[in-house]
């Protein structure tokens, strides 16, 4: 399947150098994520691998400039990116969405699901269509994701399951269409059944829409699954990066080395001595 | 053939709600485990994993209740036993108990060593300061934690070391039984290795007689277990050795979960992953035929009308599906 | 929304608060239609008059008299002989009639009367006795035979021109009049206090200026707290850091002591039933401060939060959307405890005495102060500030109730 999943596409979608997030002064002072640089093509699934606290949570809020970066610069589809202000940062969302790890924090719980799906539609410049044109719009969307509009509408998020949350997130980023996506362990709070939906709609997006999906995730054997090239990271600082086959089957960092060693196994022995 | 360690036979406890709703969380299950085998416990969030963990013990408080059933541990029925007598007879020497979230429950002024002492002292009111201390040196030695860790306060240990000393503390005293409820799973994957480490070094060396291991990771669970049950729903849908459940699943719940396994390995990425569409049923109000058939693309309406019962092939495998096993090797070949 | 109103009636702790409140609430709404008195106006002349019915004397002499054939005596006497009289009596009895103190009931005044009227002379020798003590025993006697004469009472009419007094009417002891037939006359439920003002209707009257005194000073506080909470917490930084400086400052310093150095500077002239509400919220938002600071600290790295911002939201949108609604009940919670210790906060002002400096209207704090100064307390006029006492103790143990039960229905930790 590795043919099909690999479009071949070069321009540079996401790029950035020496960038660095440091919390706190003086005694305090933690280096969340050190001098990191990175290239996201166009099309590409990019998975960021790393243990809890190795900073690539850091690193994705930095990407869509929930917080600010404190050294480097980081490139958005060739340009530098510019997002001082309210006004640039609603415009640079236009082209970075993300899905987030816990579907249940995720949604407002007082709104209703259609006030969700609106919201995507007024960002895109739909605020003043009719309301038929926007029933529509939502339906579409509820549909590519495998749910019916009919049975949400007017609906709470905490009437939902949390695979059905995380779908209705997807159905969000299909409205809006950015050019990035950032899903952050998108499927480690869902069961097993319902990742594989996910995954397979996560594909099916990019597929459609040629969109840039990064993939933050502690789970290696997800990311050898779905990306195409992995950027292993450890204490804030990339240790590894390639295609997914060269950096997962073999492995040049001692990080990435006992990373994949100690992750379990199934037709390899595990081996138990190493630790 | 070992001794029978641990004999559980339809189990059945209940959750009662704050509507008085009863809520079957564990609905007939029995089991059994010979004396150096470990047994793994798989299923979804929600299919009652850890009510069983729970229910096994014998010790339940509110809104846990106990509903009919027998659990036997080395032939002795605890059945009966009140929770003090639980607390004091059982818990400890005869079953321990490891939750998600052990590590976190250590007292933070008191020392290693003081924990150890009280649970000995619980059971042996004489032992001196003296013999503890080296019965427990000479413990932590053989599982390969580091003497000064008993001198040391809870804090002072990172994530992973304190959750195999709360291991080695709850296996003082020799179990007949440990259930581990996802021991490892808040650990990084290091961390967790060097857990399931020094639960395979308790069982061969004999200071745990036989182990249940309840997890939601199946590549985990197939490298710890010998043999591993699916739950769906309160009940077992599927019981097998480790590798036949991992490689020759039969119940169609346990063929989607076992299609849904990622592991870095050569291939891995080739591997078509299986989506069972749904969601597991209210257990307030379980369907009557099988559980699984609403989710299930093999159902006929068969399956919706009676309780489905156990079926058992001829090597003991049991799996609880309304298709015989012939039927249902038919139907995989086909796709 | 509506099946949440339907849980929180679902506790009973809640429910027991809401009910008392309501009543206390609806009593000061309807009483006031029913007796349309002044609450102020002074009525007796003197202090502290018993609660009970008081009718007109001069009506009472003039309404047609009923002839009952009851023997009043015994009942005067039984009101009229004090204890320490029975006492002195049957202790002159012991002594020198050589009663033994067991033969004698000093709570039935007939039977010791009828005793005292068999032995007692005043010409006996009374070895032992002071002089005074004699005459008083002779003066109680004096008394007691009066008391045990049935003689009809003479109502004398002057004559405007000559100055003569002439018999109107003569009044039989056993005269009596119904009371439903004299037209003038006051119930006193509570009695009076100390410028004989109807304690009742001015407890009421003190119930709405306290409960209003504390939505006030609950208002503004929370007020001040919710939006100093919002901003400290939500936009954190230089601005969080110099909240959280100025609620610290106000927090080290006591604010109970900080309300009386603001009563006192303000003066005398300045300080009314307003003005105290708003010294009293205005010194009692830090603690809502810190706690909507922290909470809105926790909220504000949710992911909702994070997703909102990443569709567009202002700034102002999302502290209205997604902040807010999740701290509502919250906020909601310190609002009824802000106004439990309002009242209190006022109650206490009142009784040092730099509550409301106004006559024209009463609060539970000045009534009590009232009751105080005027010495209520010590002779026993229970009316003037017991059930001051109780309605400030209903009122912060229903308010406290509700928040106990709201408590336990949005804390998850609490419910069982």
């Amino acid at each position: 399947m590795s043919e099909e999943k690999k479009p071949v596409k070069n321009s540079s979608c996401l790029s950035g150098t020496g960038v660095t997030k440091i919390f706190g002064m003086g005694k305090e002072k933690t280096v969340a994520v050190d001098h990191v640089d990175f290239q996201f093509r166009e099309g590409e699934i990019v998975s960021i691998v790393g243990e809890s606290g190795s900073g690539k949570t850091t690193l994705s809020k930095m990407l869509l400039g929930l917080i600010s970066v404190t050294e480097g610069e980081i490139c958005f589809q060739g340009k530098p990116r510019d997002i001082k202000g309210y006004h640039k940062k609603k415009e640079y969302w236009k082209g970075i969405q993300a899905i987030f790890q816990d579907p249940f924090s995720s949604f407002n719980v007082f709104y209703k699901i259609d006030q969700v799906l609106l919201d995507c539609i007024k960002m895109r410049g739909g605020a003043r269509l009719p309301y038929e044109k926007k029933v529509e719009m939502m339906t579409e969307a509820c549909r590519f994701v495998n749910l019916k509009f009919e049975e949400l509408t007017n609906k709470y998020p905490f009437e939902l399951s949390g695979g059905q949350m995380q779908r209705l997130m997807i159905a969000r980023i299909f409205l809006l269409k950015p050019a990035i996506l950032l899903a952050d362990e998108p499927t480690s709070m869902i069961d097993a059944c319902s990742r594989a939906t996910i995954l397979d709609m996560l594909l099916k997006l990019r597929d459609e829409t040629n969109m840039t999906i990064i993939f933050i995730t502690h789970d290696i054997g997800l990311a050898f699954y779905i990306s195409d090239s992995i950027y292993i990271m450890e204490h804030g600082k990339f240790v590894e990066s390639g295609t997914a086959e060269a950096v997962i089957l073999n492995p040049k960092a001692a990080y990435t080395k006992r990373l994949i060693n100690d992750v379990p196994k199934i037709h390899e022995e595990w081996d138990l001595s190493t630790v | 053939m070992g001794k029978t360690m641990l004999e559980v036979d339809h189990l059945k406890t209940k959750y009662i709600t704050r509507f008085g709703e009863n809520v079957f969380a564990v609905d007939g299950i029995s089991l059994k485990i010979e004396e150096g085998k470990s047994l793994g416990i798989a299923g979804e969030s929600g299919c009652g994993k850890s009510t069983l963990a729970l229910s096994l013990m014998g010790y339940y408080f509110a809104p846990l209740h106990y509903q009919s059933g027998t659990i036997k541990v080395d032939g002795v029925d605890i059945t009966g036993m009140k929770p003090d007598e639980i607390r004091k007879k059982i818990l400890g020497n005869e079953i321990a108990y490891i939750p998600q979230a052990a590590m976190n429950a250590l007292n933070p002024t008191q020392k290693i060593i003081s924990f150890i002492e009280d649970v000995i002292r619980a059971h042996d009111p004489g032992a001196s300061k003296k013999e503890i201390y080296d019965l427990a040196r000479e413990r932590f030695e053989i599982l390969g934690l580091p003497e000064s860790v008993l001198k040391k306060h809870a804090v002072e240990l990172s994530g992973g070391m304190r959750q195999r000393t709360v291991i080695a503390i709850s296996t003082i005293l020799s179990p007949k039984v440990l259930i581990a409820d996802e021991p490892s799973s808040a650990l990084d994957v290091t961390s967790q290795k060097m857990v399931i480490k020094m639960l395979r070094n308790l069982m061969e060396k004999g200071f745990i007689k036989s182990m249940i291991f309840i997890t939601h990771e199946l590549p985990l669970l197939y490298n710890v277990t010998d043999e591993i049950m699916v739950m769906y729903a309160g009940q077992i849908v599927e019981h097998a050795t480790a590798k036949e459940m991992v490689f020759d699943p039969l119940h169609p719940y346990s063929k989607g979960l076992m299609g849904s396994i990622l592991v870095p390995e050569k291939g891995a990425r080739d591997a078509k992953l299986t989506a069972i569409p749904g969601t597991p049923p209210n257990l307030k109000n379980p369907p009557k035929g099988c559980r699984f058939a609403d989710r299930c693309r093999y159902a006929k309406p068969a399956c919706m009308l009676h309780p489905i019962a156990e079926s058992r092939l001829d090597d003991g495998r049991m799996y609880r599906c309304y298709l015989e096993e012939k039927e249902l090797r038919e139907v995989y070949q086909d796709e | 929304m509506k099946n949440q109103i339907r849980q929180i009636f679902h506790s009973p702790k809640f429910t027991v608060g809401f009910i008392i409140f309501a009543a206390l609430l609806v009593l000061t709404v309807f009483y006031p239609l029913i007796v349309t008195n002044d609450p102020l106006e002074m009525v007796g002349q003197g202090n502290f008059f018993k609660p009970g019915t008081y009718i007109s004397v001069s009506e009472a002499v003039n309404t047609n008299p009923y002839t009952l054939n009851l023997n009043a005596s015994s009942s005067r006497l039984e009101q009229n002989l004090s204890m320490e009289e029975r006492m002195a009596m049957a202790d002159w009895l012991n002594q020198f009639a050589g009663l033994s103190s067991k033969e004698m009931d000093v709570t039935d005044a007939g039977e010791l009367v009828s005793l005292w009227k068999d032995h007692y002379d005043s010409a006996s020798e009374q070895k032992g006795l002071i002089a005074a003590r004699k005459k008083y025993f002779s003066r109680l006697d004096k008394k007691i035979t009066g008391l045990l004469e049935d003689r009809d009472v003479l109502l004398a009419e002057k004559n405007q021109e000559t100055g003569e007094v002439s018999v109107k009417k003569t009044i039989p002891s056993t005269s009596y009049v119904n009371v439903k037939d004299v037209g003038s006359r006051r119930v006193f439920i509570l009695g009076t206090d100390n410028f004989g003002r109807d304690v009742l209707t001015e407890l009421v009257a003190a119930i709405k200026t306290s409960l209003k005194i504390g939505f006030i000073a609950g208002l503004i506080a929370t007020t001040i707290g919710l939006s100093l909470g919002l901003v400290a917490g939500y936009l954190g930084g230089v601005i969080d850091d110099f909240i959280l400086f100025i609620t610290n400052l106000f927090t080290v310093i006591p604010s109970f002591i900080l309300l009386i150095l603001i009563s006192y500077s303000i003066g005398k002239n300045a300080r009314g039933v307003m003005m105290v509400a708003i010294i009293i919220g205005l010194t009692s938002w830090t603690w809502t401060t810190r706690s909507v600071r922290s909470q809105v600290i926790s909220l504000r790295n949710r992911d909702h939060v994070n997703l909102s911002k990443l569709s567009g939201h202002s700034l102002f949108r999302i502290i209205l959307t997604d902040i807010l609604p999740y701290i509502a009940s919250y906020v909601v919670m310190a609002l009824i405890l802000q106004i439990s210790s309002g009242i209190l906060a006022e109650a206490q002002l009142s009784m040092i005495g730099l509550g409301p400096a106004t006559t024209t209207v009463s609060t539970l704090g000045l009534m009590m102060n009232w009751a105080m100064s005027y010495s209520a307390h010590l002779n026993g006029d229970w009316w003037a500030y017991f059930p001051v006492i109780i309605s400030i103790a209903l009122i912060s143990f229903s308010l406290n109730l509700m928040n106990t039960g709201l408590d336990q229905i949005f804390n998850p930790q609490l419910r069982e």
